[in-house]
């Protein structure tokens, strides 16, 4: 091991020192915080050993708006860096490292979790169940992508940052062009997130099948609950592919084989397409969902229920399928035959079919609706034609002769950032203003959520519209400077002033949430907006046993026939089971952490301490022969008598 | 464990295994049948890895060079009987022979670490003979196939000694017998998987390919 310390502290540039100075200063903060207002017990208790779907799901999203900031900062550095030409802000390789770092926690740290999130807090709520099918499982989950993230992120102060792009491509990527740790960072930090990712896509696929409320047949499933159950099958057969392509880098990187290298009859192609057969699936895993949240929030404020929703499944089933079979048109121009880009771009575009029937189906949902304008209903609004602009080029790419002209040029980024930020972003938005009275008492202030989105979705448009034409235009993607000459100044500037929009959409958003904890008028039923799905029909906040009687499915939109009957149920409660909270899974990740801290920097006698940590707490959580307690009647009529 | 109310009955049935008479063991049991479906996903990328690698030598050996019947059969016959002895297990199990259980459970793992130290005894040979990880793209592809399966054994192997300490402090109950039925679900996977790495690379290497 030849530790060097003056090597392990990233230092040179002023943005590096800022970040390490904000860093202590913030951990300074939380303990004085927490300490002064003796709350280290209180965390511990009720948030980092807690097993419960709902606090799950809301660590998820915290966790992911702060990955959104840190990302978003990033994204703002590039257009800094690209609004002049010849422009001295960011350095080449500290440029290369930012749009690393932004793509990877947009997409791996950022997108999925906050779906994850929502996911965790709605979905056990939505079929009438009492948790997740394994409780103790989810909780490892968060916490191994929390871990992942930390270790990722980490990378900008110690070590320094993956630099080969977020589709992390051999050469590049291999030991020979990249020999810093930053590379490392990129491999063992998802490899540890997807732990908790494989495992969530178990957890949610058995919890869909197996514990729905009585009545509630395939075909009465809420549209969110459906996305889910489609997108946990794509998580289960994609992730191990991921699993196994860092796996391989990493043992080329860190122990010398020659799966991707250059020489020794390494191929670098066997990497492209690996990343690739788990990436375009993965884009679906983060779109399908979304979906899901527009379909819940249209039906909801058009007050309707959702048009041609048996189509709307066998769409997304068909959506999914076809993921598996289009992951070349990522590398139309890397020499494969003619028929294989034909194959692979026929697939792409049929993807367009089932799509557009989904769009189709949201506008006749619309249609004689009763609208509500509200801020979760304005998201969804937006999404319709922002996500056919990002689908419609999306099938210009597709056609595998045109794309030898867009391929690695804006056009492709404008594409992708349409696709990903009207469908997924505003989803996460929308789902967060539409659920958050559910998940904590009172809505977001529906004045400072529209300013927000209106700074937001221009600022995108503003931002991203442009780069088309700069695609076009003949701008590549990945470059960190240009000049005067090329004539792409007029059209950055623009697209820098809509990056400026989204931040302080963003920052709108970060004060609505202060704004509302402050202000915001407190509910006390469980059903502000009229909802016609499961969870709306618990109290606010939501117990933590979640029902206190299972509900009895009748028919889709489960809540609205429930309103229409008004039957008064018997309330005859029965003892109800729940597990208990564990501070294994911490414990678990954090060693985690450590044997892939130790892995990055090559330094295995502190991988194997971790590693170590990891099989003992294995062992522990093996002879852990806690099966959960009974909250008895007593308790859960007290419960329930303070909601009257 | 009453998850799900409208299931409960049909479980109480005097026939039915003890690891399926709880909701948990039953949850529990079904997500490792997923677990499983992930694996296969795992496994059946590390496959088409080795295969795209095949004929990838650089200046290294070749397989049909360094691969020998006699130990792959003796792995083989090791492997496939110890998942024999870990039905026969699960059939003292239903039983609810604590005895034989324990007494199957222990020759399977008798045989596990037999296969172990073979295939252990085969990468040292192989490696004196110059052919390692980082000879060439097809041995790298070769040490990752065979060496995942020989770690998931390995994992194996002390996941069901775990259980036996606890099949002794316990005895048969839903939750052991649960633990047993899943542990065995995976050395029979294990099985499955060794099956195909006997075809596509031994048996490849050795007759199809050279020949």
């Amino acid at each position: 091991m030849n530790l060097e310390w003056d090597e392990f502290f990233v230092t040179g540039e002023p943005l590096i020192y800022a970040a390490d100075v904000s860093i202590v200063l913030t951990t300074i903060a939380i303990i004085f915080v927490l300490t002064y207002f003796k709350k280290w017990k209180w965390l511990w208790r009720e948030w980092l050993t807690t097993v419960d779907h709902k606090k799950i799901g809301i660590m998820y999203i915290f966790a992911a708006l702060l990955m959104l900031f840190r990302a978003g900062v990033d994204a703002l550095l590039m257009r800094a860096q690209l609004t002049v030409p010849n422009s001295k802000i960011l350095e080449g390789q500290h440029y290369n490292e930012i749009f690393t770092t932004h793509g990877t926690i947009m997409i791996i740290f950022m997108a999925m979790p906050f779906l994850i999130g929502l996911i965790n807090f709605v979905v056990p709520l939505q079929i009438g169940a009492r948790d997740v099918a394994y409780p103790f499982l989810n909780a490892v989950s968060f916490w191994t992508f929390f871990m992942g993230a930390m270790l990722f992120n980490i990378s900008f102060i110690i070590g320094g940052s993956p630099s080969a792009g977020w589709t992390s491509y051999v050469p590049l990527a291999g030991d020979e062009l990249s020999p810093d740790p930053g590379q490392n960072f990129y491999l063992i930090g998802l490899q540890i997130a997807g732990i908790g990712t494989l495992l969530t896509g178990i957890n949610f696929l058995v919890t869909i099948l197996k514990m729905r409320a009585p009545g509630m047949t395939w075909m009465r499933m809420p549209m969110f609950t459906w996305s889910t159950l489609i997108t946990m099958i794509l998580i289960i057969f994609a992730f191990p592919v991921l699993t196994v392509a860092l796996a391989l880098m990493t043992f080329d990187r860190l122990f010398g084989s020659h799966f991707f290298t250059l020489a020794d009859g390494g191929l670098p192609m066997l990497w492209a397409n690996l990343f690739w057969i788990w990436g375009h699936p993965e884009v679906y895993i983060v779109i399908l969902p979304a979906f899901g949240i527009f379909s819940e929030i249209i039906s909801t404020f058009a007050r309707k229920t959702l048009f041609g929703y048996k189509a709307m499944v066998w769409s997304i089933v068909a959506i999914a399928g076809l993921s598996f079979v289009v992951w070349v048109h990522h590398f139309f121009t890397m020499g494969a035959n003619a028929a294989v880009n034909s194959f692979f771009s026929i697939t792409t575009m049929m993807i367009a079919i089932p799509t557009g029937v989904k769009i189709f189906n949201w506008l006749f949902t619309l249609y004689k609706g009763r609208i509500k304008m509200t801020t979760a209903m304005l998201w969804s609004l937006a999404f319709i034609p922002n996500f056919t602009i990002g689908g419609v080029t999306g099938v210009m790419l597709a056609m595998a002769a045109a794309d030898y002209q867009y391929h690695n040029t804006y056009f492709l980024v404008a594409h992708f950032h349409y696709v990903l930020i009207s469908g997924t972003v505003f989803a996460c938005f929308a789902g967060l203003f539409f659920w958050y009275p559910k998940m904590f008492g009172y809505k977001l202030n529906e004045r400072l959520g529209k300013w927000g989105f209106w700074f937001f979705m221009i600022g995108f448009n503003v931002t991203f519209f442009p780069m088309y034409f700069l695609g076009l235009a003949g701008m590549p993607r990945r470059i960190y400077t240009y000049e005067w000459a090329d004539g792409w100044f007029n059209l950055n500037v623009v697209a820098s002033i809509g990056g400026v929009g989204m931040a302080i959409g963003f920052v709108l958003l970060v004060y609505n949430i202060y704004w509302s904890f402050r202000h915001a008028e407190r509910e006390n039923e469980g059903d502000p907006w009229d909802g016609r799905t499961l969870e709306w029909s618990t109290p606010t906040p939501v117990p933590f046993y979640n029902f206190a009687i299972t509900p009895t499915v009748k028919g889709l939109d489960a809540y609205i026939i429930m309103k229409k009957d008004r039957e008064q149920q018997e309330k005859t409660y029965k003892p109800i089971h729940m597990p208990s909270y564990s501070g294994l899974p911490i414990i678990m990740s954090a060693a985690f952490f450590i044997s892939g801290f130790g892995l990055v920097f090559k330094w295995w006698w502190i991988a194997i301490i971790g590693l170590i940590g990891v099989l003992v707490t294995l062992v522990l959580r093996s002879f852990d022969y806690d099966e959960g307690y009974y909250v008895q009647v007593e308790e859960i009529e007290r419960i329930e008598n303070a909601y009257k | 464990m009453e998850y799900v109310q409208s299931e409960a009955n049909k479980h109480d049935a005097p026939d039915t295994p003890l690891e399926y008479q709880s909701e948990t063991g039953r949850l529990n049991i079904l997500g490792f049948w997923i677990f499983l479906g992930a694996e296969i996903a795992l496994f059946a990328t590390l496959f088409a890895t080795y295969l795209v690698l095949i004929g990838r030598y650089a200046d290294g050996p070749v397989p049909w060079e360094l691969f020998e019947v006699k130990g792959v059969l003796i792995e083989t016959f090791l492997l496939l009987t110890s998942s024999f002895t870990c039905g026969l297990a699960i059939h003292e199990m239903r039983r609810h022979s604590l005895k034989g259980l324990v007494a199957w459970l222990g020759i399977t793992l008798v045989l596990g670490v037999a296969f172990l130290s073979f295939e252990i005894y085969e990468f040292i040979h192989y490696i004196h003979e110059g052919a390692s990880l980082t000879t060439s793209a097809y041995w790298s592809g070769f040490y990752v196939l065979v060496g995942t399966h020989g770690a998931h054994v390995t994992m194996g192997i002390a996941w069901i000694v775990l259980i036996i300490i606890q099949l002794f402090q316990r005895g048969l109950t839903k939750q052991t017998t649960r633990k047993v039925f899943v542990a065995s679900l995976y050395w029979h996977f294990l099985d499955v998987v060794w099956i195909f790495i006997f075809t596509a690379v031994y048996l490849y290497g050795m007759v199809i390919h050279h020949g």
